[in-house]
């Protein structure tokens, strides 16, 4: 038996029933376009969240102080809350370490925030000039922080637009007003430009101010947050990681690697983390409408064991005019691929409809892949040969004679 | 052609032994026209379908066109019956809402006949079993009974087989129409030398046979090579000998 016989016998069986083919069909096509929906929401997060990390800046390194441990304790606390990293840590990165752009130290404390009428809770920033190249920020009005501000301990702010937003109003020019940081009062210099809107992290809602300014006025001690480093190339960031992490060991006098007072990331790292994050929640979104398309493919199956046992004669006669039990198998298995790879096709495009309409509705960015395409057709089709499978057999081993006599 | 030497079939239900048929010997030679006939319950539908090589027998060997068949494997059976034996059945067994023409081209697709040519053969086909060459793109249930058992008859011939077996043709069919249907079978036979065994409860359609083949309770009875065949009637005895 001819592929090209065998597709049309099965598709005018198919066709010879239609509502219930078609009723079949709809449970595997629910199954699938949730598949592909779901499994489009997770890629889609995914990919936002890459695009916001490598959104912070380009080949960047980022030194954190390490766990608070208590003196005679074992408890640690959470990571970055050590105080570790100085000032004089990120000048030593900046002179001893080769390939390296640019090196900007931060310091980042929350404050309740006030102007005239107003007030945010939002995140106060200390940083130095260089932080605008290495976090990639680019002012919209007005100007950013300088090494000036920075020498003479001014007393202003740059501020993020969603900060500017909660202050002053939405498109309003701050420049030149006042805000009160901690009761000290603080002139705005700059906006910056929008980074981009929702995610679990605004980097909109900040204010920037100069970091000498932070910690004489505002947190009165010496200590870094974070710093940032900007690597010149790409391929020298595992090396230069590996300069800072020697360097700091060797300034903070530990000998032990294990005990080490500060993490040296780079955005890969961060990015690997956030990668097993989103594919973990892809996996389960796609599992959960999983379970519908095991439901689609057991309608499958019923209607295939419907199907052998009213073309029982059907069957018999096959086998009478010389079908072999491979063939009509064949024939049985045929008609339910058939069956689940239309609905396969039609889920495929209703599941990418169905993606477009949810990031259209709810914000929620989605992403079709190749792969997630190939992925439900091929699933569609193992559905089709593994709940097809049964009855199948159990059509080809149907004895002919008996078959003929079925009423 | 056909030859049967001490064919025994023995079905067991549990314990219980039924033997169906008890070491019948028979030959039948290419272009004969025989009728097994016998009573229900005798032993000939259990007869036809070793013949039909839809079984084997227990016992005994079956030779057709000179190879043994009896104790062949179901796929080499399914082969045989492909490529010798057509069936016509009491019931049709057309496959419904399918067109006259996509029934008779059923047995090509198995042959792994090529498609260009399936068409022209069951064309063929239809034409030798009698139907009229309106009704080809009917559909099955659209027909008449005598149209349905002509298709059948034709799907039966299409793949040109030695042997054409009929399981009780005429049953589900009235007495006129059954008349017409015989009429096919000797025209088949005579004019294209066919061989055609059918199988029949009643003498009045066995008649229409040259050989009559008597079974009860699973033995040959009586085998009447020298009957009076009956034909629907004389100007056509005429025309078919001819």
């Amino acid at each position: 038996m001819k592929f090209l016989d065998l597709l049309q016998e099965a598709y005018s069986a198919i066709s010879m029933n239609k509502v219930r083919s078609g009723l079949t069909i709809l449970g595997i096509i629910v199954g699938i376009s949730s598949v592909v929906a779901m499994i489009s929401i997770g890629q889609g997060t995914q990919r936002e969240i890459q695009a916001r990390i490598e959104g912070i800046g380009s080949n960047l390194i980022v030194v954190l102080p390490g766990f608070q441990i208590g003196p005679g304790s074992q408890v640690r606390s959470s990571r970055g809350s050590a105080q570790t990293l100085t000032l004089k840590d990120a000048d030593a990165i900046q002179k001893q370490v080769p390939y390296i752009k640019a090196v900007a130290p931060e310091v980042l404390v929350r404050y309740q925030v006030t102007t005239k009428g107003a007030n945010t809770n939002t995140l106060v920033v200390g940083i130095t000039p260089s932080y605008s190249v290495v976090r990639n920020i680019k002012v919209e009005i007005g100007s950013f922080i300088s090494s000036r501000h920075l020498r003479n301990l001014s007393k202003v702010a740059v501020l993020g637009p969603t900060t500017r937003d909660d202050l002053f109003g939405e498109n309003v020019n701050p420049i030149g007003r006042k805000i009160r940081i901690n009761k000290i009062s603080f002139t705005v210099i700059g906006v910056t430009q929008p980074k981009g809107g929702t995610g679990f992290i605004n980097q909109d809602d900040r204010i920037f101010i100069p970091l000498t300014t932070a910690q004489h006025f505002l947190i009165g001690d010496d200590y870094l947050t974070t710093i940032n480093i900007q690597v010149q190339e790409p391929e020298y960031v595992a090396s230069v990681q590996q300069y800072i992490t020697d360097l700091l060991l060797a300034r903070h006098n530990i000998l032990d690697f294990q005990t080490a007072d500060f993490f040296v990331m780079s955005q890969s790292d961060i990015l690997k983390t956030a990668t097993s994050i989103t594919s973990t929640l892809t996996v389960f979104l796609a599992a959960v409408a999983g379970i519908s398309l095991i439901v689609g493919g057991i309608g499958i199956m019923n209607m295939m064991l419907t199907t052998v046992t009213e073309r029982t004669r059907e069957i018999g006669l096959r086998k009478a005019i010389g079908a072999k039990n491979r063939e009509i198998a064949l024939q049985f298995l045929t008609e339910a691929v058939m069956l689940t790879l239309i609905g396969g096709i039609i889920g495929i495009v209703l599941g990418w409809l169905g993606s477009l309409l949810i990031t259209k509705f709810t914000g929620i960015s989605t992403k079709i892949s190749m792969f997630s395409v190939l992925l439900a057709f091929g699933v569609s089709a193992a559905i089709g040969i593994g709940f097809g499978y049964y009855p199948a057999k159990r059509a080809a081993s149907l004895n002919p004679i008996e078959a003929l006599r079925y009423e | 052609m056909i030859q049967l030497q001490n064919v025994s079939k023995i079905y067991k239900n549990g314990t219980v032994e039924t033997k169906a048929l008890n070491n019948i010997s028979l030959s039948i030679k290419e272009g004969e026209f025989v009728a097994i006939m016998g009573p229900s319950g005798s032993g000939k539908s259990t007869l036809m379908h070793i013949l039909g090589c839809l079984d084997t027998p227990t016992e005994g060997k079956y030779f057709l066109d000179n190879q043994d068949v009896s104790r062949l494997s179901s796929d080499e059976l399914a082969d045989i019956r492909k490529n010798k034996i057509g069936f016509v059945f009491q019931s049709f067994n057309l496959l419904p809402r399918t067109t006259v023409l996509r029934n008779v081209m059923l047995p090509l697709i198995y042959a792994g006949v090529p498609r260009e040519e399936r068409e022209e053969r069951a064309r063929r086909a239809l034409i030798d079993a009698g139907l009229e060459e309106s009704c080809f793109n009917h559909l099955s249930n659209q027909l008449s009974g005598g149209q349905m058992q002509r298709v059948a008859i034709a799907r039966a011939l299409v793949n040109n087989p030695s042997l054409i077996l009929a399981d009780e043709p005429t049953g589900n069919l009235d007495t006129k129409t059954s008349e017409r249907v015989l009429e096919t079978f000797q025209k088949l036979n005579i004019k294209q030398r066919k061989t055609i065994v059918l199988v029949t409860h009643e003498r009045y359609i066995a008649e229409y046979a040259n050989r009559i083949v008597h079974i009860i309770d699973g033995s040959i009875v009586e085998d009447n090579q020298n009957h009076q065949q009956r034909f629907i009637n004389n100007s056509q005895k005429e025309s078919l000998t001819l």
